[in-house]
């Protein structure tokens, strides 16, 4: 349980850290290391040369500019966690961080770290998924703009090249008083989900106007559950509504592993994609799962 | 290949100079080059949180975190806690309340708790259980640590009223 030998490098500017990842050979990576760092103790991955992040300038930050809330890819989770400006303009994912790893984790952890690493079931990954995010990629040849739908490449795997690095992640938000849920089912709180839901409303005139569902932990990437989304546009939001047009969602392309069968996935994508509705429309005071007992 | 960095670690305010090797973790290096043998290492693999430290002010898991990693940020482990023979206000809560048996998860969680409580006295019970619930414990059924770190709470509480009054 001790990480293989590598070599070390610590860049302090970004064209320093590409020109690294471009020339050097098997080389990886260092964020926040709160997944990497495990990868390396149980040697799942053997780099020879190891590039920290954590000392390169100018690559965190959150900022808003113009209805974009542009977040730099070192921004520690918990950074995310106590910004004003992530409640205020981006409520998913204010929710979705409280269920991402543990304060510790979360202390060290960073936003891009998380969505490179692209594990299934990581709430980050949902949320941009939910927000149509865009990543910035800066490569040898300059910088890219990756639509989140075509970020992940297949498991654990981003759609990015050797040579890039993904430096800023932009979150269109959403207008004022749209309404955000976060939900997840896993078997300990701090777990990766088993199956997590993310909704988010757009409710004008008692109408839904906009809305967005996206289920993590079924697939190897989260998936857009659009045919709810289009069936409750222009519709009142109602239980009964949800409760029928989530059924589509049981034919989601399932993956079993040892946490979870296809179906009970499947099964999961249903319940927690009206149970997110549902809440995102404060619809979820009397449901038995949010009773008190 | 792995040729050792010589760097300096200031833990509980005293500097060590050590030279190891880049994949050396930080738990390692506070155990092994620096003689400290407080912290304990569980699972490696950041799953149990017996490893927890303050670096820079934020607890970490140093299993999670290369020693080189660490160099010019004030390192504070579980040996900072007493002063002289005098114990911390949470390590007397811990044995009042029985929060340990085997202690082999103990410096992790007070280092955590620590933490938690320096930052914010005023900590309600739910946010609390929630940072506690991030550490694994073989032995005690976590209610009498939660009762420690509730009486503690208190304890710090008082005292900082009583300081500021």
């Amino acid at each position: 349980m001790k990480p293989p030998p590598f070599q070390y490098h610590d860049p302090k500017t970004l064209a320093e850290a590409v020109g690294l990842l471009g020339t050097l050979d098997n080389a990886k990576l260092l964020a926040g290391g709160q997944s990497l760092m495990p990868m390396l103790n149980m040697r799942f991955v053997l780099p020879d040369h190891v590039i920290d992040l954590n000392l390169v300038e100018g690559m965190a930050g959150i900022k808003e500019t113009d209805g974009v809330l542009e977040i730099g890819a070192m921004t520690r989770q918990r950074e995310l966690e106590f910004s004003d400006l992530v409640a205020a303009k981006c409520p998913l994912l204010h929710q979705a961080l409280m269920h991402v790893g543990h304060r510790q984790t979360r202390n060290r952890g960073t936003i891009g770290g998380s969505l490179c690493h692209l594990d299934p079931a990581a709430e980050l990954v949902t949320v941009c998924m939910a927000h149509d995010a865009t990543i910035a990629v800066a490569g040898p040849g300059g910088t890219r703009e990756i639509a989140f739908a075509d970020f992940p490449a297949g498991y654990l795997t981003p759609a990015i090249e050797l040579n890039e690095i993904v430096t800023a992640i932009r979150i269109p938000v959403w207008p004022a008083g749209h309404k955000a849920a976060f939900i997840e089912f896993s078997r300990r709180h701090g777990d990766f989900a088993i199956v997590s839901a993310a909704a988010l409303l757009q409710i004008d005139g008692g109408r839904i106007t906009r809305a967005s569902l996206t289920i993590g932990g079924v697939a190897v990437a989260p998936v857009r559950a659009t045919e709810v989304e289009q069936a409750i546009v222009g519709q009142a939001p109602t239980s009964e509504l949800f409760a029928k047009v989530c059924e589509s969602c049981r034919s989601f392309e399932a993956m079993a592993d040892i946490h979870a069968s296809a179906e009970y996935r499947q099964h999961l994508a249903v319940v927690l994609a009206r149970r997110a509705l549902e809440k995102a429309a404060d619809l979820a005071d009397n449901a038995p799962w949010n009773r008190a007992h | 290949m792995s040729n050792k960095i010589d760097l300096t670690l200031n833990i509980n305010g005293q500097d060590h100079a050590v030279s190891v090797e880049p994949r050396k973790t930080l738990v390692d290096a506070i155990r092994e080059d620096c003689a400290l043998t407080g912290t304990h290492i569980g699972c490696e693999h950041g799953v149990c949180g017996a490893c927890t430290v303050i670096v820079g002010g934020e607890a970490v898991r140093s299993c999670l975190m290369f020693a080189v990693q660490a160099q010019g940020k004030p390192i504070r482990t579980v040996e900072g806690l007493a002063s002289g023979k005098t114990l911390h206000p949470l390590q007397r809560s811990f044995m009042a309340h029985h929060g340990l048996q085997c202690g082999f998860c103990t410096p992790g969680f007070l280092m955590l708790a620590v933490n938690t409580l320096e930052k914010n006295p005023a900590i309600g019970d739910e946010e609390l259980l929630d940072v506690l619930s991030s550490n694994l414990c073989r032995c005690t059924g976590y209610q009498n640590i939660i009762l420690a770190v509730k009486a503690a709470r208190e304890d710090m509480r008082t005292k900082e009223e009583a300081v500021a009054g």
